[in-house]
């Protein structure tokens, strides 16, 4: 089925599923976020807000050069500047040096004798009294470089005529996929060679981190915004040489993070400066010191050719995707994975051969970013099916849904789709969405915006389209898990878990469920921190699906609890007792007691894990149950281009997603139409310019985010059709709206100006020459 | 004024008006903007910084009638000026039909540039009070979003507006 | 302030001019047909009201700047004083030959446009000297401002232009933002147009003309690769800009 977002029936109509009448704030309404009210009056406390008495500032000496040997180290100058409270190098790292999610291959600082790997890498940090003074002590630190000439080329990795960079080599993964029949040729094929520049996450809420050192620094307790506090504290340890239970992670709040948070960054150095001084320690980066600090979205070259029949329909994909992911590993391989094993898309496809490589190079390191790897391939595919719709004389829409993946087809890792499919209906739900009124007489409303660049006479419109499939949770055997602590006292629940809120509401949603599991209004949540155990990362789309799991089955076991004790105390038969709203019901006998009552003066207090079913490694030849489950969605974009400029302005998308069941209709709404905005982005004006290596557009001037004016109106419909294998029946919704719609707004782009335009985001120049 | 640049804390003193109440700020760096001597001197961490240079909006006040960035007023200038911060909207603690109108519309994710957007939106709302879509959209350009792709807080925008002339 | 705030620039002086009134004040003449503008009148003054009537060139160009903040903030003089290229003011005064008054310890002197800007970031200012306001011609006849970035508001002109008509002299004038060190005058695309048509009065214009005009004026451009776009692609822009903007001026 499916429901207009914004149509009050889809909240009413998914409720009375489960709660009726809909109850406040239980799943399935726009519940209220609990950070709301802070967040709107400026009173939450985001990262960089927090201060403790006695407090020092840090900050952090980096590279300026992409490959480089430090010589020498010389602080004598910087000790001399008044207020100067520490400096530390590799020296003070008393624990391991490097650290890494994957692969600990990251210094924490770059040693003398060793090599800087990419520009903005750390080589100190200070601690003082001002800002000011940690810049004049920075400026102070004089560092001699053996400069080298930095690897900047993939290929040059693959090929083997690059000097080694780091001695764990140049190559983060290769994997192959290799299915079906190889000798299999289409009688149509389609071939191109696609490039997708790096994005950053551009969260708003740059890294921060407060250390407070324990008394004697036997300990110490971090305040800071990641993705995944336990994934931190045990990295952080390591490179400190303390046991875990010694460092204390308390989540900060949260500026948005979109992948950049799953990376440590300065939660060593402050820990660092802590002890060095015995004093509590801020470091907040600067945007500039942002774009060095985390990790952004892999640059990527992916050539595909793809051979159908003579009715369009696939019968064999080739395709080989490098990554450039910088100068550390990061969750690289794991980022290959998940492009080469989309390279399909939402597509039925018995044959494949698939070359995947991801890379060393001195340039910016790369990792997680919403999509994570699967952006990228579907910019290539969706950018292939418009080709082959052309070939075959079809529709974007014919061509697509004569090739729509279903439930029970066979992937081309040969793991078989049990999910939810509902491709095809994506597909003609978006196609039924009204298209936008014809071109704007506002000038402002025509590309070039406020430039005054156009009339209308100059522009000419595009349609574009673009589907996805993206995985669900982790991959490849790795053991996922949540854990969330439920406890009932008095009618009021209280719930803790390690689960970052980084703004997408997961916290609003832990109260919806505990709401509607345990019949309660109330619910407190407890402070977010490393207390409890791990709820894995706010990453992949996972955590309604997991952490919503692990609160839900917190929440149920605690109701167990309190059924057992009402039989007992009520001497009512237990196999008669449920839950029904807010009240207790003997249904043998009709009577009734509220939890509220029934709880009163009782205290009931479970922990849960919630685990997914396991998952496997890729064999060789890409072979293996690797994912968990997928989510699909269509997008339809409409652009208006002014082919002599160049200049871009998206007018309308039309999105239909497949999100199991809405649990908050208003929040998934945000999530799509946020994700939107940065698939726009990255299709029209979002890249780190990287020349030699070097970053050339660290701000926000020349890193351009989409405004208000660039982003159009958004027209959705949701499919609700629920999960069976998801614990409330609902799909993650962070990820897929960023993915299709950068190749929807590409190919409406090229159906305006008729020109092939393989890479994105698509500047200026290429529109308007070439 | 002047000052020498040569400690990051100078002996001088300068009072600003922020929220109707005169703030004395005292030792200060003369090159402090007017968000960090907000932000870290007088304790109201409600205007934020994302960006430095303007780029964002995130650091929005209310200067002399204007909405400005934070982040580009050197705070030993603004002597003389009235400055109005998110703080100041409603200081008894009660919610403003903007800062409701964004709960309401779903305009709140991770709440970074609410702050910014929340005093750009009561500005817009004092020069314009009933603006087109278009009219918003320019507006409220100069703040950046990452979350939200800006379809919450329109809307929230438009609640107010209809509210104000009563139409709801 | 971004100076300070990112590059660490120290701070010897600093002297406010916030709560000079005389610099944030604006006057027209009628009997002389000059509009003087305070060198700290914000741009969002500019953006409507009397001055975009009188100069409505200088408020299309106003309403680029940064951001509707940024405009509240910023000002003529602020431009004048960075003198970058793709400062959104400078190809206006540049194109209506603005006069700047500049106030220095040794009083008050007047430079011409054509004298004031010199180079990338590099003015004619003298050490203690300050633009104290700017005086720019009140004209009869269409003008207007048009600005490339790659994003719809709030961006930096990757290449802009002003063309300004006077239909009293007949002359069309022409100015280049971005695409040079310097503001760039169009001097001998000007020449050959008023040469080629007649500018006084509203005759239709010949398509073939207008992209004539808009090749000549690609050649006077002087652009620069950086990593906001291209020196091939900002040439070209600067022409589809005044190939444009003279199209409107005979619509």
């Amino acid at each position: 089925m499916s429901t207009r977002a914004n149509a009050s029936n889809a909240s009413t109509a998914k409720t009375n599923l489960i709660d009726s009448p809909p109850r406040h704030g239980v799943l399935g309404t726009n519940a209220a976020r609990p950070d709301g009210i802070a967040k709107v009056q400026g009173g939450f406390a985001f990262s960089n807000d927090m201060w403790a008495e006695n407090m020092l500032f840090g900050a952090t000496l980096r590279s300026p050069h992409p490959f480089a040997t430090v010589v020498s180290i010389d602080v004598t100058e910087a000790w001399k500047i008044a207020g100067v409270e520490a400096i530390i190098t590799a020296e003070d790292v008393p624990g391991k040096s490097t650290y890494g999610l994957i692969m600990t291959d990251q210094p924490v600082f770059a040693a003398v004798g060793d090599d800087v790997r990419y520009a903005g890498e750390p080589i100190a940090a200070v601690a003082a009294d001002h800002p000011e003074t940690c810049r004049r002590a920075l400026a102070a630190i004089k560092v001699v470089y053996n400069v080298k000439v930095p690897v900047t080329n993939a290929e040059d990795c693959i090929a083997d005529r690059a000097p080694l960079i780091h001695p764990d080599g140049n190559i983060f993964r290769h994997q192959r996929i290799v299915c079906g029949d190889q000798s299999v040729v289409g009688e149509i094929q389609v071939e191109g060679e696609y490039e997708v520049g790096m994005q950053d996450q551009a969260f708003l809420g740059l890294e921060s981190a407060l250390a407070v050192p324990d008394s004697g620094n036997t300990g110490i307790e971090l305040y800071v915004a990641t993705q995944w506090l336990h994934e931190d504290r045990h990295q952080i340890a390591e490179c400190l040489g303390l046991a875990e239970d010694k460092v204390r992670l308390v989540l900060g709040g949260v500026g948005g993070a979109f992948g950049a948070r799953e990376d440590i960054s300065l939660q060593v150095h402050t820990c660092l400066l802590a002890f060095a001084t015995s004093r509590p320690v801020r470091i907040s980066y600067g945007r500039e010191e942002s774009f060095y600090g985390h990790v952004h979205r892999h640059p990527a070259k992916i050539w595909m050719r793809h051979h159908a029949d003579r009715d369009g329909r696939i019968v064999k994909i080739e395709s080989r995707m490098v990554l450039d992911g910088g100068a550390y590993c990061s969750t690289s391989p794991a980022v290959l994975i998940n492009g080469i094993t989309h390279t399909q898309g939402p597509y039925k496809c018995d044959n494949a051969v698939v070359d995947g490589w991801a890379v060393r190079t001195n340039n910016p390191p790369c990792g997680a970013m919403r999509g994570f790897g699967v952006v990228q391939a579907c910019y290539a595919h969706e950018s292939q099916m418009e080709k082959l719709a052309v070939a075959v004389g079809k529709s974007s829409v014919e061509v697509r849904l004569l090739n729509a993946m279903e439930t029970g087809d066979r992937l081309i890792t040969g793991q078989i789709m049990d999910s939810v499919a509902p491709v095809a209906e994506c597909i003609r739900a978006t196609d039924a969405i009204a298209l936008p009124e014809p071109l704007s007489a506002s000038p402002l409303a025509l590309p070039g915006g406020t430039g005054l660049t156009a009339d209308q006479s100059h522009i000419r419109r595009g349609i574009g389209w673009g589907v996805s499939m993206k995985n669900l949770m982790y991959s490849e055997g790795f053991d996922d898990f949540s854990t969330a602590r439920c406890r009932l006292e008095d009618g009021v629940a209280s719930l803790k878990f390690a689960t970052s809120e980084v703004g997408q509401g997961f916290t609003m949603l832990a109260q919806q469920i505990a709401r509607s599991v345990l019949g309660v209004d109330d619910v407190i949540l407890e402070t977010i921190d490393t207390s409890v155990g791990s709820a894995g990362s706010t990453s992949a789309s996972r955590q309604t699906w997991m952490s919503g799991g692990a609160v839900q089955a917190a929440c149920q076991s605690v109701l167990a609890d309190l059924l057992d004790h009402v039989s007992t105390a009520k001497a009512w038969t237990r196999e008669f007792i449920e839950l029904e709203n807010t009240d207790i019901v003997n249904r043998s006998t009709g009577e009734r007691i509220s939890v509220h009552e029934a709880s009163s003066g009782q205290r009931f207090e479970r922990t849960e894990e919630y685990r997914h079913p396991p998952t496997e490694d890729l064999d060789e030849n890409g072979q293996g149950n690797c994912h968990v489950a997928f989510a699909f969605v269509a997008h339809r974009a409409v652009v208006d281009v002014d082919p002599e400029l160049g200049l871009i302005k998206v007018v309308q998308i039309a999105t239909a997603q497949d999100v199991g069941r809405a649990l908050n209709p208003l929040s998934v709404q945000g999530q799509i139409e946020g994700g939107i905005a940065q698939g726009l982005g990255l299709a029209v004006m979002e890249e780190i310019v990287v020349q030699d290596g070097k970053v050339r557009n660290p701000s926000f001037t020349d890193y351009l985010l989409p405004t208000f004016l660039d982003m159009p109106v958004v027209d959705m419909v949701l499919i609700e059709e629920h999960e069976p294998k998801s614990p409330l029946g609902a799909k993650g919704v962070g990820e897929p709206p960023c993915i299709s719609v950068t190749p929807a707004i590409a190919n409406a782009i090229r159906q305006a100006v008729g020109r092939d335009l393989p890479r994105v985001p698509i500047r200026p120049f290429d529109i308007a020459l070439g | 004024m002047s000052t020498s640049d040569t400690n990051t804390s100078a002996n001088e003193m300068y009072t600003l008006r922020v929220n109707g109440r005169d703030c004395d700020v005292q030792d200060a760096w003369i090159g402090e903007s007017l968000l960090y001597v907000l932000r870290e001197r007088l304790g109201l961490p409600g205007s934020k910084g994302a960006c430095e240079q303007g780029e964002c909006g995130s650091c929005t006040v209310i200067m002399d009638g204007s909405a400005v960035c934070s982040c580009l007023v050197l705070a030993a200038s603004a002597t003389g000026s009235d400055i109005h911060t998110v703080e100041g909207l409603s200081p008894d603690g009660s919610l403003t039909d903007v800062q409701s109108a964004f709960l309401e519309a779903g305009g709140v994710q991770c709440g970074f540039c609410t702050p910014g957007f929340i005093v750009a939106v009561h500005h817009l709302l004092e020069e314009i009070p009933d603006p087109s879509e278009e009219a918003i959209r320019e507006a409220l350009s100069g703040n950046i979003c990452r979350c939200t792709g800006y379809g919450r807080i329109l809307e929230a925008v438009q609640i107010v507006a209809a509210q104000r002339r009563g139409t709801v | 302030m971004v100076e300070v705030n990112l590059h660490g620039r120290a701070l010897s002086t600093v002297i406010s001019l916030r709560q000079v009134t005389e610099l944030r004040e604006w006057q027209y003449r009628p009997t002389i047909s000059r509009l003087t503008i305070g060198a700290g009148v914000p741009y969002a003054q500019m953006e409507s009201g009397e001055i975009a009537r009188l100069v409505p060139a200088l408020s299309q160009a106003a309403r680029t700047v940064g951001s509707p903040q940024i405009r509240a903030a910023g000002t003529l003089g602020g431009n004048l004083g960075t003198c970058s290229p793709a400062g959104d003011g400078l190809p206006v005064l540049a194109a209506l030959d603005a006069i700047i008054h500049v106030i220095g310890p040794d009083g008050a002197r007047d430079i011409e446009w054509a004298d004031f800007m010199v180079g990338v970031k590099k003015n004619s200012l003298l050490p203690g000297e300050f633009v104290h306001s700017v005086s720019l011609p009140v004209l009869e006849g269409w003008q207007g401002y048009a600005k490339v970035g790659t994003r719809n508001a709030m961006v930096i002109a990757t290449a802009s232009a002003c063309l300004v008509r006077d239909s009293d002299e007949g002359l069309v004038t022409v100015a280049l933002g971005a695409v040079g060190p310097t503001v760039i005058r169009c001097r001998q695309a000007e020449k050959w147009l008023a040469s080629t048509i007649d500018l006084r009065h509203g005759a239709a214009l010949d398509a073939d003309i207008a992209n004539e005009f808009g090749r000549r004026v690609r050649l006077e451009a002087l652009p620069i690769d950086d990593h906001r776009s291209t020196a091939e692609y900002r040439r070209h822009a600067v022409g589809v800009l005044a190939t444009r903007l003279l199209v409107r001026s005979f619509a």
